[in-house]
């Protein structure tokens, strides 16, 4: 039996038994190493052939992630590693770490209970590195920690033992800083990393080789050593005495959870239904005689098989020709094919029991995040909630008019398949508009369009979305209905920080009717009026409505009609029709016609409407723009070309370090002045230069911008340039 | 000038003499059928009268600005189906024009809410609450004319039910299936299967229908072309129940039950 078909057969055995099993993540700001690590633990565990890691990484097969050397899809694989005398199976996920891709990131965490966090040894903790952590802990996966490029410590930056001995106890520390921050209480404590106990591995995922003290004392090899082979250039002896996979599948296996561990903790974190129903009590257990329920974290288009819908297994078996359903859909579909990863193939198989990674054709109405079981009934899964939000955009055509119908299927299958890019259409012009991350993410997607979908596009410069929020606290605005039978009374203010944050984290669930009482407490804890956290009926984004009227007769039955106008304003504010942020919406008083038919919707909404849009004018509305972090690290005497280009962009320098002759510079920049950013500071710098960035909201939009920019938007949108003044919504 | 007339129920017979004479001699006429709905043409009423009418949508009447620009230069009138003032919301209209100085009056029509009733022979000191029925949309079910006909019962009284014109014009079935639903949610015995219904059709048409029966039997009927309204009857006077049997072919049965 060749050894691919030795690894098949292992692999299929595996999936069997859930003590054997270990699904985990590599995650870690940019270029850090998670995809020349990943392909060489594939070769190392002979799951490729040697020659294939670290050249062309496997994992990056797409022709555009070899292009431009990033990775930007999570890419599945699967490695078969004995430990001390037993055979596991480990399915892993390699992220990208392009800020732009965070989206994949945050659902390949649902997937896996375990992750690698890779820091570079270089660069030491990034903000970014706090990111990723955070999008882990949040799914309650656990980490351990993989120091990278610690050949570049010793051959490039001529660190002296002591020095790089220092520097590893700073970056651990670091992260132990960061996993107490952000970890759920229980773990606090319990999930910091530790060198002794062999949770820390050190290493290079370029030359192949780690180590880490449990391996250090079994072997008797040393730091020393190590940096003695570093130094004289001989890696190769380092990589046979010290395999990278070994080192760290063995860390893998001993700190990283097996799936039933984990879904025992997980669960009740991730799902919001009854723990002891017949399906709770599968997914507690990973239970694979249960009741199936699978979530759906990433759908990948494939060139030759299609499209293929990856998603983790809680409980049951998930079986060829079986009928499931997809919650929010009516009807069942039937699964046609049933993977698993063997090594980076995918491998059909009968089925897949609970606690595994599925690859699944036949789900055509799936999208990441939907929830898919047997039992149509099932609560589904919490949605998977990414941090940050598209904020540029581009108008997209057909090249030729007759291909309009294509370009909407399209777009349709490119936002399921990336839920970070949205399309939308506006209704005044009928144009479609592409969102996504960051220029990049939109080149990205503009090339996939053409060459994957072979469809001509004609895009437009992107430019970036605002937000629209207020500054003060309005008067009590009247908002009439058309037929003047119903009147409604609303003040507009800034909603609170704290509670800005709490939305944005996702602390506060989207069915705020559902779970009520909680919802009024957690906004009290967070410091809302009594009254106003209990009136709360709708949010949306970073934004809520409350009801703070007492006794007034047939208010309750048009509470829903008048949070549908809530949420419509919400994604379109009277300023340039840009999405809310950060405003409390207090309907304070109503007058309602006696009979139902004259306060239906074609009258509340559009009185709701005009209500907060009168009021939100009258409350000092401005726009808010998004901002980004700028990291750039460039030879010293480059630094003020680099300044330059920054402070040009309305930037400012928050922070400069000096690391031997490189300058590290922290930065801050608007979003809409960074197009371009990319090529502008390669020509700055000869080239000489490593930059990275990561979005941080809105801040508001500097005055002497607000009404150009207004403007602006507005013409784009094919609205009047102004806006209009209350009086215009008092009618 | 503004003038509100009622064109009555069904056919371009049904205005009044004095409506008639008020509509020839205006300046503008203009019409809305959005509250409700005529059995005739709108050629056929321009005939009556003899003069060309606009019609208005509902967003032109509530807004309102061109009619009463022109109410201000010149005699302008508005039909409306029924009586104008009686279901409808035309008196927002009616009270800006008068804060504009303009002159206003309304010419009555027959409206549903007493021809109903006279059609069925109720007596109309025994009507409760007037209810409309909502086509029901994704955020709006409103469940207010369930308490409203439950009132009504308690206290012996009964419920006309005006049927939503939005959207097409709503049936007396599918107004059945939307009362079954409203019980449904709400489960306190206001309506079932035998609580006993009246529709009248058509009113004032020549092929009007009145009939009366449990909500059972009532919900498989065809009443034909709409407009449809509903009563459910309180306690019933022997007089009462004994018209709705003769006019309207109730179940004799209701007969024992007074
Ligand atoms: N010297 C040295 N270079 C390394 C090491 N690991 C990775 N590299 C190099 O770092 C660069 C980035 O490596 P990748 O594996 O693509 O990094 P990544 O984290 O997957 O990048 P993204 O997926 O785009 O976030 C490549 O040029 C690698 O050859 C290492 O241990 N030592
Ligand atoms: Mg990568």
């Amino acid at each position: 039996m060749g050894r691919k078909e030795e690894n098949i057969r292992k692999a299929k055995e595996l999936r069997y038994k859930p003590e054997r099993r270990r699904n985990i993540g590599v995650v870690a700001p940019i270029d850090d190493g998670k995809t020349t690590f990943s392909d060489n633990l594939l070769a190392g565990a002979a799951m490729i052939s040697e020659e294939l890691a670290g050249q062309q990484l496997v994992l990056d097969y797409d022709e555009q992630e070899q292009a431009r050397g990033i990775t930007i899809n999570a890419a599945a694989a699967s490695m078969v590693h004995e430990y001390e005398g037993e055979e596991y199976l480990i399915n892993l996920i390699d992220t990208p770490g392009h800020v732009d891709f965070g989206g994949d990131v945050t659902r390949a965490m649902r997937a896996v209970d375990g992750a690698i966090v890779v820091v570079c040894a270089v660069e030491g903790v990034m903000p970014q590195t706090e990111t990723v952590l955070r999008q882990a802990l949040r799914e309650r996966v656990k980490p351990v920690l993989l120091i990278n490029k610690v050949d570049r410590l010793i051959n490039e930056l001529k660190l002296d033992f002591q020095q790089m001995q220092e520097r590893f106890v700073k970056i651990i520390t670091e992260v132990n800083k960061l996993i107490k921050k952000m970890a759920p209480e229980e773990f606090k404590d319990k999930w910091l990393v530790k060198p002794e106990d062999g949770s820390v591995a050190f290493g290079s995922a370029l030359h192949n080789w780690a180590i880490s003290v449990p391996y250090m004392k079994k072997t008797g090899i040393t730091f020393k050593d190590i940096y003695e082979y570093c130094k004289n250039e001989d890696q190769k002896t380092l990589a046979k005495k010290a395999p990278i996979h070994e080192v760290t599948l063995n860390m893998v296996i001993k700190h990283l959870p097996n799936p039933k561990e984990a879904q025992r903790y997980r669960i009740p974190n991730i799902w919001h239904g009854d723990l002891d129903s017949p399906i709770g009590k599968a997914m507690i257990e990973c239970d694979p005689k249960g009741p199936l329920s699978l979530m759906v974290t990433k759908i990948l288009i494939d060139p030759h098989a299609g499209e293929i819908t990856f998603g983790r297994v809680f409980s049951g078996t998930l079986r060829e020709g079986q009928e499931v359903y997809i919650i929010g859909m009516p009807k069942p579909y039937r699964i046609q094919q049933v993977a698993v990863m063997v090594g980076d193939d995918r491998i059909q198989v009968e089925d897949i029991p609970a606690g595994n990674i599925a690859a699944i054709s036949g789900l055509k109405d799936a999208y990441a995040g939907s929830t898919v079981t047997s039992d149509p009934n099932m609560e589904p899964f919490e949605s998977i909630r990414h941090i940050s939000e598209p904020v540029v955009t581009v108008r997209v055509e057909a090249k030729r008019p007759a291909d309009l119908p294509k370009l909407v299927k399209v777009l349709r299958d490119i936002s399921k398949a990336d839920p970070s890019i949205q399309v939308e259409i506006n209704q005044e012009t009928g144009e479609y508009l592409m969102s996504g991350m960051g220029e990049l993410h939109l080149e990205v997607t503009e090339y996939r369009i053409k060459n994957e979908h072979k469809l001509d596009i004609i895009t437009s410069e992107p430019t970036v979305i605002y937000r629209e929020t207020v500054r003060k606290t309005s008067p009590v605005f009247e908002g009439k209905s058309p037929n003047k039978h119903n009147y409604l009374y609303v003040v507009v203010e800034p909603l609170e920080e704290s509670v800005v944050k709490a939305l944005q984290e996702g602390e506060i669930p989207d069915n705020v009717k559902k779970y009520r009482k909680e919802v009024a407490k957690k906004l009290e804890e967070l410091g809302m009026s009594k009254e106003e956290a209990k009136g709360v009926f709708g949010v949306k984004g970073a934004n809520l409505i409350t009801d703070v009227t007492k006794g007034i007769q047939h208010l309750h039955e048009a509470k829903e009609l008048l949070k549908q106008a809530f949420e419509e304003v919400c994604n379109a504010g009277p300023k340039a029709a840009e999405p809310l942020q950060g405003v409390k919406v207090k309907l304070v008083d109503a007058k309602l016609h006696e009979d139902a038919i004259h306060r239906g919707p074609a009258q509340l909404i559009p009185a709701m409407r005009n209500a907060i849009y009168g009021a939100m004018m009258l409350a000092d509305p401005i726009l808010l723009e998004p901002m980004q972090k700028v990291f750039i690290s460039v030879p010293h005497e480059l630094m003020g070309n680099v300044t330059r280009e920054i402070t040009q962009r309305r930037g400012t320098i928050l922070d400069i370090k000096q690391e031997g002759d490189m300058s590290i510079i922290l930065a801050k920049a608007p979003v809409a002045e960074m197009f371009g950013f990319a090529s502008a500071i390669r020509s700055a710098t000869g080239g000489r230069v490593l930059w990275s960035t990561e979005n941080m909201g809105f801040e508001p939009l500097p005055d002497f911008l607000q009404d150009e920019v207004t403007r602006k938007v507005r013409e784009r949108k094919g609205l009047k340039p102004e806006p209009y003044p209350a009086e215009h919504y008092a009618g | 000038m503004l003038s509100f007339i009622g064109l009555g129920l069904w056919d371009e017979k049904d205005i009044t003499l004095k409506g008639l004479e008020e509509a020839r001699k205006c300046d503008k006429l203009y019409a809305e059928f959005y509250t409700s709905k005529m059995g005739v043409s709108i050629e056929k009423i321009e005939e009556q009268i003899g003069k060309k009418i606009e019609v208005l949508s509902r967003e032109e009447v509530e807004n309102g600005e061109t009619l009463l620009n022109e109410a201000e230069r010149s005699h302008v009138c508005l039909l409306t189906g029924g009586d104008p003032m009686a279901a409808t919301t035309h008196i927002d209209l009616r009270i800006r024009a008068i804060e504009r100085g303009i002159e206003t009056r309304v010419i009555h029509g027959v409206s549903i809410v007493s021809a109903s009733a006279s059609l069925l022979g109720l007596q109309i000191y025994k009507f409760g609450k007037v209810v409309s029925i909502a086509r029901p949309s994704e955020n709006y079910f409103p469940l207010s004319p369930y308490d409203a006909i439950k009132d009504n019962m308690k206290m012996n009284l009964h419920s006309l039910l005006l049927l939503d014109t939005t959207d097409g014009y709503m049936t007396a079935n599918e107004a059945m299936e939307i009362l079954l639903e409203m019980e449904r949610r709400r489960r306190e015995g206001v309506l079932g299967e035998d609580t006993l219904i009246a529709v009248v059709a058509r009113v004032s048409a020549d092929d009007a229908m009145a009939r009366a029966g449990y909500m059972k039997d009532m919900i498989k009927e065809d009443f034909g072309e709409t407009p449809h309204s509903i009563i459910i009857p309180g306690k019933l006077h022997i007089m009462e129940a004994k018209a709705l049997v003769k006019i309207a072919n109730a179940p004799e049965e209701i007969l024992e039950k007074i």
